[in-house]
């Protein structure tokens, strides 16, 4: 049915502007992921600023940083409807599926923002090696696709719970783990010279698990959001 | 009743053979007797967390409590074989590879199954309104249930394709398996499997009645 | 909390459900907005004859109430484009004007939410409960944060509403119980 997609597209876009809208007038978000991003980097800077490390210390290091820093903003999304009142409002005028997407986009925006600030950093604070600089940033894209699909869905759940504290990362960790060590695997290899060939069954694994999250999410959320 | 006697003759017997009979795998020797009850552990760590998803499922489609309190049933289940997976396996590491914990691929996926049960009783914990745990609890332990797969299947092959060195029970053990330890094994499993929903089925008739009493005092 | 309750309404009769606090008012709006999913029973929205589904009614229906808020960071203006946005239409500057105007507001739509009173905000909420011309009003404390105009703008909207639509109107005073044709009362 094109008439209703393009409804729901619409409606996602909707959604969507509205939360970069308040974020820019807020900028709670931004300013979380970009102090603990930057706080942590500067402490990798300062700890093993000098030392020559390997590539694989060097990719667990990147995606903890943008891991753990997107962890302290993208439950936002979700926490600010609901404390703010207007969830209801939401909940009475749109579907589901357009909350869920508009939010999705709006986390990747962020996370966007995120590795666009930090990699060129952490590229200057360590001797992370500058070729395959391509590949790399390929490995980089799936795994902020890969944040965001595991995250959104999570984010909702922690939203609507009582005590929030670090639940957000507590539930965020066991199901990204699979897809961290995958990112970090990938990452060390091309920073160590790897063609995408060699990587790119660890390549499909991302993109799959981009897939089947999304899927899984929107399957799921309505469950979650109309509670 | 019949099968009570017979699931504890079962379960003795395997004990007695696992122990008696020549270890399963020659390299590995005698440690390699854990095999016998560590696989149906970490097996039905994965079958008990497959029934919570399953409870949960239906808990979303037909919004019956008591669903929930089965999906809670099978996971602290679940949980408790995870565990016992685990220290098996470490005690087995020890030995063979000469750490508890290596992060052997097979390690990694066992502790996030551990990490995601640990997960999914926090996330009860700070729901207050019982429906509403109920669903999002639902909710997280199908999520989390869709990633099993990568961990079982699509991680340990991947990372094995990457350090081909680590894991030689899996391997080895399906070329060299014997009507002897073949028997013992599945023996084994089944018998494990029965003990699991026998348990299961006396907490969810102890969760049942609960419910009756709940509404019977109401 | 509510143990039987059989209401039908037809196009153009109103209701004030009224009864003591805690009688399940507001719980009783809830779950005709299926914002609570009921223990038992049944709450249908009909066309004619057909049944409306889920998503025909979210474009149909309009709630104000004091614990539904609107985008504090947000222009009046702006929480009115969104709201008819993420229903999948869209409103000309010239009805987001007339909407203001009509609640009083004119003037002040370029404002964030934030700077409003609580009158203000209540109007404001009247103007998104209309921008979608809503077939079903439901309305709980109709004149909360309200002063005597705001009062005044507020039974002339419903009594404007009443013909083409069905209204609930859920109140504990008594001088609004006859905004609405019929009355329900709640008893805890």
């Amino acid at each position: 049915m094109p008439a209703s997609n393009a409804g729901l597209t619409n409606k996602v876009l909707a959604v969507y502007v509205k939360d970069l809208r308040l974020e820019l007038r807020s900028r709670y978000g931004l300013n979380a992921i970009f102090m603990f991003g930057i706080s942590s980097l500067t402490v990798i800077s300062f700890s093993v600023g000098q030392a020559a490390l390997s590539t694989k210390v060097l990719s667990a290091l990147y995606w903890i940083v943008v891991f753990f820093s997107a962890m302290s903003a993208m439950a936002q999304v979700f926490v600010r409807e609901e404390e703010s009142g207007t969830a209801m409002a939401l909940r009475l005028t749109t579907e589901p599926n357009a909350v869920y997407l508009g939010k999705l986009f709006f986390n990747l925006s962020l996370l966007v923002v995120l590795v666009a600030v930090i990699t060129p950093l952490f590229f200057i604070f360590t001797d992370a090696p500058a070729e395959g600089i391509v590949n790399f940033l390929l490995v980089m894209i799936l795994g902020v696709l890969d944040l965001c699909a595991a995250t959104t869905l999570i984010a909702a759940i922690i939203a609507r719970a009582s005590v929030k504290g670090a639940l957000f990362a507590v539930l965020s960790f066991p199901i990204l783990l699979p897809v961290l060590i995958v990112l970090v695997s990938a990452t060390d290899k091309v920073w160590a010279g790897s063609s995408l060939g060699e990587v790119s069954k660890l390549l499909q694994f991302l993109l799959a698990y981009v897939v089947i999250m999304v899927t899984a999410s929107l399957m799921l959320f309505k469950f979650v959001w109309e509670d | 009743m019949w099968w009570k006697i017979l699931l504890f003759l079962v379960m003795s017997a395997v004990i007695v053979t696992g122990f008696i009979t020549e270890a399963p795998q020659k390299q590995i020797g005698e440690a390699s007797r854990i095999f016998y009850f560590h696989i149906p552990q970490a097996w039905l760590c994965v079958v008990a967390f497959a029934m919570s998803a399953f409870y949960s499922a239906r808990f979303l489609k037909n919004r019956k409590l008591i669903d929930d309190d089965y999906a809670l049933d099978t996971a602290r289940l679940g949980f408790i074989f995870c565990l016992l997976a685990t220290i098996t396996g470490s005690i087995f590491a020890k030995v063979t590879w000469g750490a508890f914990w290596n992060w052997d691929p097979r390690q990694t996926s066992i502790f996030i199954l551990l990490l995601i049960y640990g997960a999914f009783f926090a996330l009860r914990s700070a729901v207050e309104d019982e429906d509403r745990r109920a669903t999002l609890s639902a909710v997280y332990s199908i999520f989390a249930f869709v990633t099993v797969p990568f961990l079982i299947f699509v991680v340990p092959r991947m990372v094995t394709s990457l350090h081909p060195t680590d894991s030689v029970i899996d391997e080895n053990l399906k070329f060299t398996m014997g009507v002897q330890v073949r028997s013992i094994f599945f023996s084994s499993l089944a018998a494990f499997s029965v003990l699991y929903f026998w348990m299961l089925s006396l907490t969810m008739r102890l969760n049942r009645l609960k419910r009756k009493q709940m509404t019977g005092t109401d | 909390m509510i143990s039987s309750l059989n209401l039908e309404l037809r196009q153009g009769e109103s209701v004030a459900i009224t009864g003591p606090n805690g009688s399940g008012k507001t719980t009783l709006l809830k779950l005709l907005l299926a914002l609570l999913r009921p223990s038992s029973g049944k709450v249908t929205y009909y066309d004619d004859d057909r049944v409306l589904s889920r998503e025909e009614l979210r474009h149909r229906i309009s709630f104000v109430s004091p614990y539904l808020s609107l985008y504090d960071q947000l222009s009046a203006e702006e929480n009115l484009q969104f709201f008819t946005a993420v229903r999948g239409g869209n409103i000309t500057g010239k009805n987001i004007d007339s909407l203001l105007l009509r609640v009083g507001l004119d003037g002040r739509g370029m404002d964030l939410v934030s700077e409003y009173s609580t009158g203000m905000k209540q109007r404001l909420k009247y103007a998104v409960a209309l921008s979608n011309k809503p077939d079903f009003l439901l309305i709980d404390e109709p004149s909360s944060g309200l002063d005597d105009s705001g009062k005044a703008m507020m039974t002339a909207l419903i009594e404007e509403q009443r013909a083409g639509s069905i209204i609930i109107i859920a109140t504990n005073e008594k001088e609004e119980y006859s905004l609405a044709s019929q009355q329900c009362r709640l008893d805890q």
